[in-house]
């Protein structure tokens, strides 16, 4: 029996709009937001999706492929698999969380297979599922969205949410930037699942992830926690863009004067690399991959070695000078605060997914190398499309709630001033991009970079409505903004080193502080923290 | 960068306007335009969609860079990543090739 997709409704809107009536609206078309939306369709919800970019190509994913946490469900196996990397985390994943994502990954990965993923075949003949082509998985990811009956909507950002007089969130609306109008979607639940926020760094696939997601939610209240684990920084070739770093485990990092920078290395040594960078160029050669690693490279990761083969350079023979992008909360851990197992947030009708989301919980301060953000992304997806459709069937016929729009900075005329959306971006990078404030923090340099990124936030308030044609740069500059300012007032809350927030001025953890941030507003940014789970039980105990 | 659309080659299916993530390319009557080379985030996705193998993206992400291409159609660089990743009638083989599994945990 073939079940006949429920689809969203398209209505009737003024010209140069369009409207659309679902039951779940999801926000970005990556991989967390392509599994919300199967999900949420499967359970008869009509769905909608609005990608910034094309859902299928859009996102970090598409662009540079994942490893997956997928462990087969062996009671050893998983054990090592969640203990291996708990010190890393600083101790702040939550193990039932860990376990729940363990199963969901195993068995979604399970579903690609299923549906056509070509998951290579080692020479004992098994199926090997914990690596991900980019563009492969997510052209299947689109495949299947439409399949169940989803109303994609490509180059179409969303940029700023609809709420009810409750102040739940009923929908979005945003710009179709190809068809110059504006989209609508009225729905009883939205997922962001928007990404994370890299900042404009070009770090792979990510020149999209600019925290749009994180503005909305905050618009309508929500909230955030680990902002502070938001400064990874990615090896690339200093000229290009593509910031995979497994394979710089296999080099060599040089000064200018060929002399080897002492502890660097991609794991676990990259801090000597910034250093080595704040001082002069750092030089990579992977001259530790024999023959056989070399094929395996190749065959491995294509993409890697395109910057190489178009200019002429053999990374195994020649040295090459590299540079470290900044991936934010890309392949950081901060995020929406998540509050139940369907991943709902703070706010009634909004859920969210993936890098949108905190993926503390299963990575605690630190990621990279570990294929928990495409566990997270698959399973957080599934939870969230899921919580989302029940919630809108829960939610029942509401004819005739009173809609209104929650977007603030770029979209409310406050004076004559023009809103300049490129000038916007720049000062931000100017605070997040530099090793010396993100990288290595210290209490002084942040208030610095605070009252520099508060004071923007103040001026951009003040300006007038961006036009039309800036309207989508203006809202983007205002995310980046908004970012930085949770990213701080977290990383300052946090006095401590732990995961990969550093301080300077406090390089040892602090058992005392196994505590999570919590970060929000707009106006005033504001913390609190929040005990962990081992904690809280230890308290209720006694 | 996106830096060359190949006109003798392009068929003007405008599938690169649809699938470039960050909206670079304009339609026109005949062969798209790179009209937003500026916001080009260097993730060679156009020319992975590009049934024709008319594009050509630099990988230098930050700057332009001048393009002879006489000279880039000598080279098998137009429609290489297409052929390692398996997407092209030839190649679909190599789809299954990921080798990963071997290299992680290093
Ligand atoms: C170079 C690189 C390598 C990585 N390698 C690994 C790895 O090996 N293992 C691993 O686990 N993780 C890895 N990651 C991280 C992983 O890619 C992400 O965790 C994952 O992509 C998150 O999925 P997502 O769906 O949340 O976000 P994304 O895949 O980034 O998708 C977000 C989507 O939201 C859309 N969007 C943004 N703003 C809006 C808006 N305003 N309106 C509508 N849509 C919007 C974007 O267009 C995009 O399609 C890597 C990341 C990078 C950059
Ligand atoms: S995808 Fe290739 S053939 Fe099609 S319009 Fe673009 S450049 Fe031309
Ligand atoms: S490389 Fe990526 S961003 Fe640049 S034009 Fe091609 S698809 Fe667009």
């Amino acid at each position: 029996m073939t079940i006949q997709p429920n689809r969203a409704e398209r209505v009737y809107a003024p010209t140069g709009s369009v409207e659309f009536e679902a039951d779940v609206l999801v926000l970005g078309g990556g991989p967390a937001g392509t599994w919300a939306a199967v999900c949420a369709a499967e359970r008869g919800a009509r769905v909608v999706l609005a990608d910034k970019g094309f859902c299928g190509t859009s996102g970090a994913t598409a662009a540079a492929g994942t490893g997956v946490w997928y462990v087969d469900p062996n009671p050893a196996l998983r054990e090592a698999a969640m203990a291996n990397r708990e010190k890393l985390g600083g101790h702040l994943q939550d193990r039932r969380w860990m376990a729940r994502v363990l199963d969901r990954t195993y068995q979604q990965s399970n579903r690609l297979a299923e549906c056509g993923y070509p998951y290579p075949i080692d020479d004992s003949g098994k199926s090997q599922r914990n690596s991900l082509q980019g563009p492969e998985y997510m052209r299947l990811m689109r495949k299947r969205t439409k399949q169940t009956g989803v109303t994609i909507l490509d180059h179409s950002p969303a940029l700023e949410l609809l709420v009810d007089d409750d102040g739940a969130v009923a929908g979005a609306s945003g710009v179709r930037r190809q068809k110059d109008d504006r989209w609508t979607v009225r729905a009883k639940a939205v997922v962001i699942a928007t990404g994370g926020c890299a900042f404009l760094s070009k770090t792979l696939g990510s020149n999209v992830l600019t925290g749009d997601g994180y503005l909305m939610a905050a618009e309508a209240g929500a909230e955030f926690s680990g902002m502070e684990f938001s400064n990874p920084y990615a090896i690339s070739a200093a000229f290009g863009s593509v910031t995979k770093t497994l394979f710089y485990g296999w080099a060599t990092f040089t000064h200018d004067d060929g002399s080897v920078v002492p502890g660097a290395a991609s794991k676990g040594g990259r801090s000597a690399i910034a250093r080595a960078l704040l001082e002069g160029p750092v030089y990579a050669r992977l001259d530790k991959a024999d023959d056989e690693v070399q094929r395996q490279m190749r065959v491995s990761q294509p993409n890697f070695f395109l910057p190489f083969d178009r200019t002429g350079i053999d990374p195994f023979k020649d040295r090459f000078p590299i540079t470290l992008r900044l991936e934010g909360t890309v392949r950081g851990t901060g995020g929406l605060r998540i509050v139940d197992d369907s991943c709902a947030t703070s706010v009634a009708g909004l859920y969210a997914a993936g890098d949108a989301a905190t993926r503390e919980l299963i990575c605690g301060g630190f990621t990279g190398g570990g294929s928990h953000n495409a566990a997270w992304a698959i399973s957080s997806g599934t939870w969230a499309g899921q919580g989302a459709a029940d919630y809108a069937r829960q939610l029942g016929t509401i004819g005739g709630r009173k809609l209104s729009r929650s977007g603030t900075i770029a979209y409310r005329s406050r004076s004559r001033r023009a809103f300049e959306p490129a000038a916007l971006a720049k000062a931000v990078q100017r605070e997040v991009f530099p090793y010396e404030l993100n990288y290595f923090r210290e209490a002084s340099r942040l208030e610095g970079a605070l009252a520099r990124l508060d004071a923007a936030w103040h001026d951009v308030s003040e300006a007038d409505a961006a036009s039309k044609a800036d309207l989508l740069r203006a809202r983007e500059g205002a995310a980046m903004l908004a970012t930085a300012r949770w990213m701080y007032r977290s990383a300052l809350a946090r006095q401590e080193s732990r995961g990969m927030h550093r301080r300077d001025d406090f390089p040892e953890q602090d058992d005392r502080q196994r505590h999570y941030v919590t970060a929000g507003g707009l106006d005033e940014v504001w913390t609190s923290v929040r005990p962990h789970a081992d904690a809280a039980y230890a308290e209720a105990a006694e | 960068m996106i830096e060359v659309i190949d006109s003798a080659r392009c068929t003007s299916c405008d599938i690169c306007v649809n699938v470039c993530p960050t909206n670079v390319f304009d339609k026109t009557s005949g062969v798209p335009v790179i009209a937003r080379q500026g916001d080009c985030q260097t993730c060679f996705l156009c020319e992975l969609y590009c049934p024709e193998d008319a594009l050509y993206v630099s990988p230098f992400a930050d700057q332009a860079q001048a393009i002879d291409l006489i000279a880039l159609r000598q080279t098998d660089a137009m429609g290489s990543y297409r052929r390692a990743v398996g997407w092209t009638d030839g190649t679909r083989d190599r789809r299954g090739d990921d080798r990963s599994y071997l290299l992680f945990g290093h």
